[in-house]
C-alpha cells in the first residue's frame, strides 16, 4: 500500500489541514516540544499511581502493565458525530431486536435472511435463555460497536461487542488525564462531555430492574477477580457507579434471590453488572469447575429474581459468523437501510468463498469465528510465506471456523513522537447503553492506536496504545 | 459493607502496620550493632524473633549475620512479613477494596509500594539502610495522613483501624515476650551496661525514648518501662491504648449496626480483666504469663472479629 492511498484524520489525503483540527493545530504549533515530551512522561507516572493498568495473560501474575496513552486527541466533528451515532443507535436497536426473536419465534428463520444452522449449531447460541424474558427487554445493556474508518464519509462496523465490552474506563481516565494536562486545550475547543457515563450507566441498569425488585434497585459489579486483565476497570466501574464490586465468592443464592455476603448478613443484588463469561456464570447450569459465578444464579433469573447484564446469550450477536449477517439484521429487524456498513466478509464455511479467500490469502485478514483480542488472526500482507502456508492448512481443516475480510486501509491519526506528530492507524470503540428508557451514547469513545509505525493491530495485548477522543460541539 | 471488603482493609492496614515495624526493628538492631554496645547474633536473634520471622530465617539460613536477617526482613521475598512483603500485601488488599478507599488513600499506598519496590529491588548498601527505612515510615506515615484526612468515619474507617491496632498491640506485645526477663524486679538490682542496653532497645523498637523521657524521666527503671508499654494511655503503642482504641471502633460499628457480638463482649472483657490494674499487680500475676495471655488474647480477638462481620465465607 502506498502512504497515498491512506486517509489522515487530520491532513486528509491531500495534506489540506480538515477543520476540526483547525483550533488543535494552532495550539500545537505554539507549544514547545520539550513541553509536550515532559507532559507525555507527566501522563505515564499519572496513570501508574493511579494504577490503571490491565494484567497480562500468560505473564506472572504480579505483572501489571500499563496502556501506552497518546497525548495528542483524536479530533472528530459533531457533524460526523450525529451520522455515526443514528447508525450505532439503529444497529443496537437491531441487535436487541435480533436477540428477542432468536431466544423466542426465531422469525429470522422462518423468514429464510439466517441459516438455521447458523444458530443452532453455534456455540454462543445459549439454549438455557430459550422463551427466557429478560426483565425491560434488554439483553445487551452496554454494547461497544468497533469502527474504522477508510475516508472522509466511510465508516465500517469492524465488530459489535455484545457481551462484555471492555474499554471504557479508558474512555474516561483518558478524558481526566488530558483535562488535568492540558486545561487550554479545552477552554479552546467546545469537546462533548463524556464523563456522564458512571451515572448513566447505573441509571440505565437501576431501570432493568427485575420483577422481585422492592424500592431502589440494588445495584453490583461482578468481576472474575483481581488477576482478571480488566479488574482495574471492574473496580472503577463499581467505584464510580457507588455500588459493590463483588465475586462469586461474595454470592451466594437465599430464599430465591442472589445476595452478597455483607458484614450484616447477606443482603439481596437486584441488578448484577457482570463482567464474567456466560460459560463461567452458574456452575450448575454451565460450566461445572467454575468458580467465578454463583451456584444456581440462572434459575433465580429465569424467574425474575435478578437482572443480568448483559443477559446470558448476547454472545450469539458478536459471533463474527454471525456478523456477515447484520445487514440483514438490520433490515429485518428495523425495516429501514442500514446506515453503518459492515466490512465485506467471506465465510469460509462456504465453499465459493474459501476458495477465494485462499486464492488471494496474502491480500486478506483472515479471523477465528470466535476469536477476540487479535489472537489467533493473520494479516495477509505482512504474514510471512510460512505463516500463510500454516494458515492455509488451519484454513481447509476447520473452514468454518474462519471468516476473511479485505485489508482495510484504516485511517490515521497523528501520535506524538520524538521527531514530532506521526501519523498511525487507530479504530474507535464508543459505547452504547440500552434500556427501556431508550439508547444512550457517549459522544467519542474510545480509540486504540497502532503505536508501531504502519502496523493495523490495535489491540492493547498486542501493543496498541490509546488517546482522549474528542467530538466537537459545532 | 461486603465481608470481604472489611476483610481486606483490615488486611490492608494490619500490613501497613507491620510494614512499619518491622523497619522500625531493624533500625533498632542496626542501631545498636553500630554503636556497639554490644550487638551479637543474640540481639538479631532475638529481633528476628519480635518480628515473628525467626523460624523462617532459621530454616533457610545456617548462621544469623547482621546483613543476612537485614535482607530476610527487609525485602525477601520467601518471607511473607519482610517490609516488601507486607507493602506488597497491603497494596494487593486496597486493590480488592478499592472501591471503598479514597483516591487519596490509594494512591498513597500505591505510591509507598511503587516506591518501595524500587528502592528494595537490590540489596541496600549500609550506608543507604537509614533513608531507605526512613522513608518507608514516611511513606506509612503518609497512608495514614490520608486516611485520617479524607476517609469517612464510618465502618469503612473502623475497619481500617481495628487492623491498624490489632497488629500493634500484636507487636507491642511481641516485644515484650521477646525481652520480658530484663524488665522482671530482680533485673534492676543487677542494673549494669548491658541492662541499659536491653532497655534502650524496647524503648527504640517502638519509637518512643523521648516520649519515655517526658513522661518518667531520665533514668530508666524497668517497673516504668513496662507501665509505659503496657498500661499508659498516653503511648500509642502500649496494650492499653491499643485495645482501648480496639474497643472504641467495635463500639461505633455494634452502634450502627445495632448488634453486640461476640467479639464486642471479647475486648471488652480484655480491657477490665487485664488492663485496668497497676503495674504491680502485672508483676504479683507474673509478668512473662500476662504477656502470653494477652498475645492469645489478641489472635482470638482478631478470630471472633472476622467471624462476627463475616470476613470470609
Amino acid at each position: 500500500m502506498s502512504s497515498e492511498s491512506i486517509f489522515d484524520e487530520m491532513w486528509g489525503r491531500d495534506e489540506q489541514l480538515r477543520y476540526p483540527y483547525a483550533n488543535f493545530k494552532g495550539w500545537f504549533d505554539g507549544e514547545d516540544p520539550k513541553r509536550l515530551r515532559a507532559k507525555q512522561r507527566e501522563a505515564e507516572d499519572l496513570f501508574r499511581l493511579t494504577g490503571i493498568t490491565f494484567n497480562v495473560y500468560g505473564q506472572s501474575q504480579a505483572e501489571e502493565r500499563l496502556i501506552p496513552f497518546d497525548i495528542i486527541p483524536r479530533v472528530i466533528s459533531g457533524f460526523e458525530w450525529q451520522k455515526l451515532s443514528r447508525g450505532i443507535d439503529q444497529r443496537v436497536r437491531a441487535i436487541n431486536a435480533f436477540l428477542y426473536d432468536i431466544y423466542h419465534r426465531q422469525e429470522i428463520i422462518r423468514a429464510g435472511r439466517i441459516p438455521k444452522e447458523m444458530i443452532a449449531r453455534n456455540e454462543a447460541f445459549l439454549p438455557q435463555m430459550i422463551g427466557v424474558d429478560p426483565p425491560g427487554g434488554t439483553y445487551t445493556h452496554i454494547v461497544g460497536i468497533d469502527l474504522v474508518r477508510t475516508d472522509d464519509n466511510q465508516f465500517y462496523v469492524l465488530e459489535d461487542n455484545a457481551r462484555t465490552p471492555s474499554g471504557v474506563s479508558y474512555m474516561l481516565e483518558n478524558r481526566e488525564t488530558m483535562l488535568q494536562m492540558f486545561p487550554e486545550l479545552f477552554s479552546r475547543n467546545r469537546v462533548q462531555p463524556v464523563e456522564n457515563y458512571p451515572r448513566n450507566l447505573l441509571r440505565s441498569l437501576s431501570a432493568c430492574a427485575p420483577p422481585a425488585c422492592e424500592g431502589k434497585p440494588t445495584v453490583a459489579v461482578l468481576t472474575p477477580g483481581i488477576f482478571n486483565s480488566a479488574y482495574y476497570e471492574h473496580a472503577y466501574l463499581a467505584d464510580q457507579m457507588g455500588v459493590e464490586l463483588v465475586e462469586g465468592s461474595d454470592l451466594r443464592v437465599v430464599d430465591g434471590r442472589v445476595a452478597m455476603r455483607t458484614t450484616r448478613g447477606y443482603a439481596p443484588i437486584d441488578v448484577l453488572y457482570r463482567r464474567v463469561d456466560d460459560d463461567f456464570l452458574d456452575p450448575l447450569n454451565f460450566n461445572p469447575d467454575s468458580a467465578l459465578g454463583v451456584p444456581g444464579i440462572m434459575d433465580v433469573y429465569r424467574a425474575g429474581g435478578i437482572t443480568i447484564a448483559n443477559a446470558p446469550g448476547t454472545g450469539i450477536a458478536d459471533d463474527k459468523a454471525i456478523y456477515s449477517y447484520m445487514p440483514e439484521i438490520v433490515e429485518f429487524y428495523t425495516g429501514e437501510r442500514p446506515l453503518l456498513e459492515n466490512v465485506p466478509t467471506w465465510r469460509c464455511s462456504d465453499s465459493d468463498s474459501l476458495a477465494h479467500v485462499l486464492d488471494n490469502l496474502q491480500d486478506l485478514v483472515v479471523k477465528e469465528v470466535h476469536g477476540s483480542g487479535g489472537y489467533g488472526m493473520l494479516i495477509g500482507p505482512t504474514a510471512t510465506k510460512k505463516e500463510l502456508a500454516a494458515f492455509r492448512k488451519k484454513l481447509q481443516a476447520r473452514p468454518s471456523n474462519y471468516i476473511a475480510q479485505p485489508t482495510l486501509s484504516l485511517s490515521t491519526v497523528p501520535i506524538f513522537t520524538r521527531a514530532g506528530l506521526a501519523p498511525r492507524h487507530v479504530d474507535l470503540r464508543p459505547f452504547v447503553l440500552v434500556s427501556p428508557e431508550g439508547i444512550n451514547i457517549t459522544p467519542g469513545g474510545l480509540t486504540r492506536v497502532a503505536l508501531k509505525k504502519g502496523s493495523l493491530v490495535v489491540n492493547s495485548s498486542q501493543g496498541g496504545g490509546t488517546k482522549d477522543t474528542w467530538v466537537l460541539e459545532d | 459493607m461486603l465481608g470481604k471488603t472489611a476483610n481486606g482493609l483490615f488486611w490492608m492496614s494490619r500490613y501497613l502496620e507491620r510494614a512499619e515495624n518491622t523497619s522500625r526493628l531493624i533500625e533498632t538492631g542496626q542501631r545498636i550493632a553500630l554503636t556497639r554496645l554490644g550487638a551479637t547474633d543474640n540481639d538479631w536473634r532475638s529481633i528476628l524473633q519480635t518480628a515473628g520471622v525467626d523460624k523462617g530465617f532459621e530454616a533457610t539460613h545456617d548462621e544469623i549475620t547482621q546483613d543476612a536477617a537485614i535482607d530476610w526482613m527487609l525485602r525477601s521475598r520467601d518471607n511473607g512479613s519482610s517490609v516488601l512483603s507486607s507493602i506488597a500485601a497491603a497494596r494487593q488488599n486496597a486493590r480488592l477494596v478499592r472501591t471503598a478507599l479514597t483516591h487519596e488513600v490509594w494512591e498513597a499506598i500505591n505510591g509507598a509500594y511503587m516506591d518501595s519496590r524500587a528502592m528494595l529491588a537490590r540489596k541496600v548498601p549500609e550506608r543507604d539502610m537509614p533513608q531507605t527505612l526512613n522513608s518507608i515510615r514516611q511513606r506509612a506515615a503518609l497512608v495514614r495522613g490520608a486516611v485520617h484526612g479524607t476517609m469517612l468515619r464510618n465502618d469503612i474507617f473502623d475497619f481500617t483501624r481495628i487492623g491498624t491496632f490489632l497488629e500493634r498491640a500484636d507487636n507491642t506485645a511481641r516485644i515484650l515476650d521477646v525481652k520480658y526477663y530484663v524488665l522482671l524486679p530482680q533485673a534492676s538490682s543487677v542494673g549494669g551496661q548491658v541492662d541499659n542496653v536491653q532497655w534502650e532497645t524496647i524503648l527504640r523498637s517502638v519509637s518512643a525514648r523521648g516520649g519515655f523521657r517526658t513522661a518518667y524521666g531520665t533514668v530508666m527503671d524497668p517497673r516504668d518501662i513496662a507501665q509505659f508499654l503496657i498500661l499508659d494511655k498516653r503511648m500509642p503503642r502500649s496494650l492499653a491504648f491499643c485495645i482501648g482504641k480496639l474497643k472504641g471502633n467495635l463500639n461505633y460499628i455494634t452502634s450502627t449496626y445495632g448488634e453486640r457480638p461476640p467479639s464486642y463482649a471479647m475486648v471488652n472483657h480484655i480491657e477490665r480483666r487485664y488492663l485496668c490494674h497497676d503495674i504491680d499487680a502485672i508483676f504479683d500475676f507474673g509478668l512473662h504469663q500476662f504477656i502470653q495471655q494477652m498475645l492469645d488474647l489478641i489472635g482470638d480477638l482478631g478470630r471472633q472479629i472476622e467471624i462476627d462481620y463475616r470476613f470470609t465465607e
